[in-house]
């Protein structure tokens, strides 16, 4: 078993595929980063002096239009014109502007406020770690099946379930070790970009962990994904079959699914989407409305009809996903002859 | 010796049938039985699409039988398989290779899911002539190259019994008789060596016995020298001072009862049982003898003969048109 798994190991990390998504991985991230660090300005003493004089200048340079625009109305109408349709009434002497309409705020650069936006970015690395995973997953197997591979390792482990499931091991381990590290300078690159490009805001223990939640979900579906990829790709003993697999459920869901229900005006046809699912499971509750329905409220304005679709919601149909085609790959492994 | 008896491979009755939801079924194995006792180089002979892979496949645990039983090394399989597969060295039908690894890679990652020894790798690398080119991807290697790897592989455990589908295919004529040296000494060495070939001049200068099947039945089984004796026609080549004098030699021997084929320069007599009767016969009218030779048989022929598998002119034989087991 030992050798097993020392095999599969080195197998996986001599695999090109693997290597390749994890230089595009770490690329793709690091991008990511640094593009924020650029876009991110602190905003200090100088800054905000700087956004005041320009909402100042700002105000003054609108004050002017106003009252050249004054000036000219005055001067059409002491020649007697029409001016009703040009200007408004009373020359718009009521309009000038006022200073208070000219917040320094938006004069101020982009601020990265972590306390605030790291969940955000949590969702963005696990969709990006999971796309990875996917495609890792899926030529693991699916190219040891493909190559003849996995036939020359049977004829040396015959026990095909313990073959089929150290191997699913090690990739999960293997997608594991890789999130939480990437996860970890993730966090770290972030929290640096709030330091010294922006701000942390208020990191209370509280805010670590739900941080911590959010990562772990993360992780969770990253895991999935990668179970479903290795699931299908030994199913259908080609790494093309995950991949159609994904583009296929992607089309039906996301684009036929959608016209199909937008046309027979089904009521929360977002529900039947797996990407609400996802959303779901990131922001821990996702509301769908019905703008249909009118229900009157109090203060008498319309309020549509929700839907609330759960995390918990999200995992089980996340959970039986995986479980099902899992429970399909074990059975064919079992029952198949290997030819 | 008392170990020679000891058979390290027993199959019976073996029945594989092909499914498929869309195709419909194909029998492969219908009733198949094959015994190989230890130390033996046994050759395993069929026509295309006979059952031979399909038989071995279904030994080393990758097809599931219909039904028969099978044991190797005295253990039965497939319920026993992990526990004598450290023993069992295979290559089933040109094995593939992850193709972007290298050849020593590959050993490598197989030698450390068998729990042996990397030491072993260079060794059989050296024994099988891929000791130079070890570092290079399989993708880049010659088919008679990815055959040595295959064979590699095969022996890294060291086994006690060498499965081998037609482990010369592809290989180069110094690759072959390489091949055939080598299974001498692994043989020698007390290895047992299951060997499936169509190269039968091959099979019979190094297998101690053979098993011929078709249509997914045995159809001779033992050692070399007595399936040959067993076919051989009993025929006797006779050639006279004067080839004038054949027909009147044919008539003779079938007024006496035997079977005679006259060719041009000389007669095919079958049907008698000491060949020295033909010349006493002949010789008592005058007809005198000049050459009397039992026709040796090989192995080619009588698998022609045995298979049904012998070409016709102007007929173009196809798979499965070979001859079923007289029941
Ligand atoms: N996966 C499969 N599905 C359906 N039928 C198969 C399959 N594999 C083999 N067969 C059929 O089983 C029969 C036996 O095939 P097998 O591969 O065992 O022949 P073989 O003796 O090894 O032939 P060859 O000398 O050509 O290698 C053939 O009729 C073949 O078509
Ligand atoms: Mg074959």
């Amino acid at each position: 078993m030992k050798g097993l798994v020392r095999a599969e190991f080195r197998r996986l990390f001599k695999r090109r595929v693997t290597r390749l998504m994890l230089a595009l991985l770490v690329l793709g991230l690091g991008t990511i980063i640094t593009a924020f660090s650029l876009a991110s300005h602190k905003i200090g003493p100088s800054e905000l002096a700087a956004a005041e004089a320009r909402a100042q200048s700002e105000y003054e340079t609108q004050l002017r239009f106003h009252e050249q625009m004054v000036t000219e109305c005055e001067a059409a109408k002491s020649r007697g014109e029409t001016i009703t349709d040009r200007f408004p009434p009373d020359c718009g002497r009521e309009y000038s502007p006022q200073r208070e309409q000219f917040e320094a705020e938006w004069f101020l650069p982009y601020e990265f406020n972590f306390h605030d936006e790291f969940g955000i970015f949590i969702s963005v690395f696990a969709g990006i770690v999971a796309l990875a995973a996917y495609i890792i997953g899926a030529s693991y197997v699916g190219a040891e099946w493909h190559s003849g591979g996995m036939m020359n390792l049977l004829l040396w482990r015959p026990r095909r379930l313990s073959v089929l499931f150290t191997k699913l091991g090690v990739l999960l381990t293997s997608v594991l070790g890789v999130s939480l590290a990437l996860g970890a300078l993730w966090t770290v690159a972030l929290w640096l970009i709030g330091k010294f490009d922006g701000q942390t805001g208020k990191m209370t223990q509280g805010a670590w962990e739900s941080f911590a939640i959010s990562g772990a979900r993360g992780i969770g579906l990253v895991l999935a994904v990668a179970a479903v990829a290795y699931g299908l790709a030994s199913l259908g003993r080609h790494t093309a079959m995950a991949l159609g697999a994904a583009i296929g459920v992607g089309v039906i869901s996301e684009i036929g699914l959608r016209i199909a229900l937008n046309i027979a005006g089904v009521k929360f046809a977002d529900r039947y989407y797996l990407s609400t699912y996802a959303m779901a499971w990131f922001e821990k509750k996702w509301t769908l409305e019905d703008w249909n329905a009118c229900n009157l409220s109090f203060s008498g304005e319309c309020r549509p009809d929700t839907f609330v679709v759960t995390w918990q919601q999200s995992a089980l149909v996340f959970g039986l996903g995986t479980a099902v085609v899992l429970i399909a790959a074990t059975w064919l492994m079992r029952n198949r002859d290997v030819t | 010796m008392v170990c020679a008896m000891v058979a390290v491979l027993e199959i019976e009755g073996l029945r594989k049938t092909y499914r498929s939801r869309w195709r419909g079924e194909r029998k492969a194995l219908d009733g198949f039985d094959m015994v190989v006792e230890a130390g033996q180089v046994h050759g395993f002979l069929g026509p295309n699409g006979s059952g031979k892979t399909t038989t071995l496949r279904t030994l080393l645990g990758l097809i599931r039988p219909n039904g028969g039983r099978m044991a190797i090394l005295g253990r039965e399989v497939p319920a026993g398989l992990p526990a004598v597969v450290g023993q069992v060295g295979a290559i089933v039908e040109s094995p593939q290779f992850f193709p972007h690894f290298s050849a020593y890679d590959t050993l490598s990652l197989l030698a450390d899911a068998g729990n042996l020894s990397q030491q072993r790798v260079p060794e059989v690398l050296e024994v099988v002539g891929l000791r130079d080119r070890a570092k290079e991807r399989v993708k880049t290697y010659s088919l008679g190259m990815k055959q040595r790897l295959a064979v590699a592989s095969a022996l890294l455990k060291n086994p006690q019994l060498l499965i081998l589908d037609e482990p010369a295919n592809g290989l180069d004529p110094g690759g072959i008789r390489e091949m055939r040296d080598l299974m001498r000494d692994l043989s020698a060495s007390g290895m047992t060596v299951l060997l499936s070939s169509h190269i039968l001049g091959e099979v019979q200068q190094i297998c101690d016995s053979v098993t011929i099947i078709s249509l997914g039945r045995r159809v001779a089984a033992g050692p070399v020298a007595d399936v040959l004796a067993q076919h051989s026609s009993g025929a006797v080549r006779v050639r006279l001072e004067s080839p004038a004098d054949l027909p009147a030699a044919a008539q003779v021997l079938v007024a006496s009862g035997a079977r005679v084929d006259i060719q041009p320069d000389h007669l095919l007599v079958t049907g008698v049982d000491k060949p020295s009767s033909v010349t006493r016969m002949l010789a008592g009218r005058d007809l005198y003898v000049s050459e009397l030779a039992p026709i040796t048989v090989d192995l080619e022929s009588v698998f022609l003969e045995l298979t049904g598998t012998a070409p016709v002119a102007g007929q173009h034989r196809q798979v499965d048109e070979s001859a079923e087991v007289p029941a």
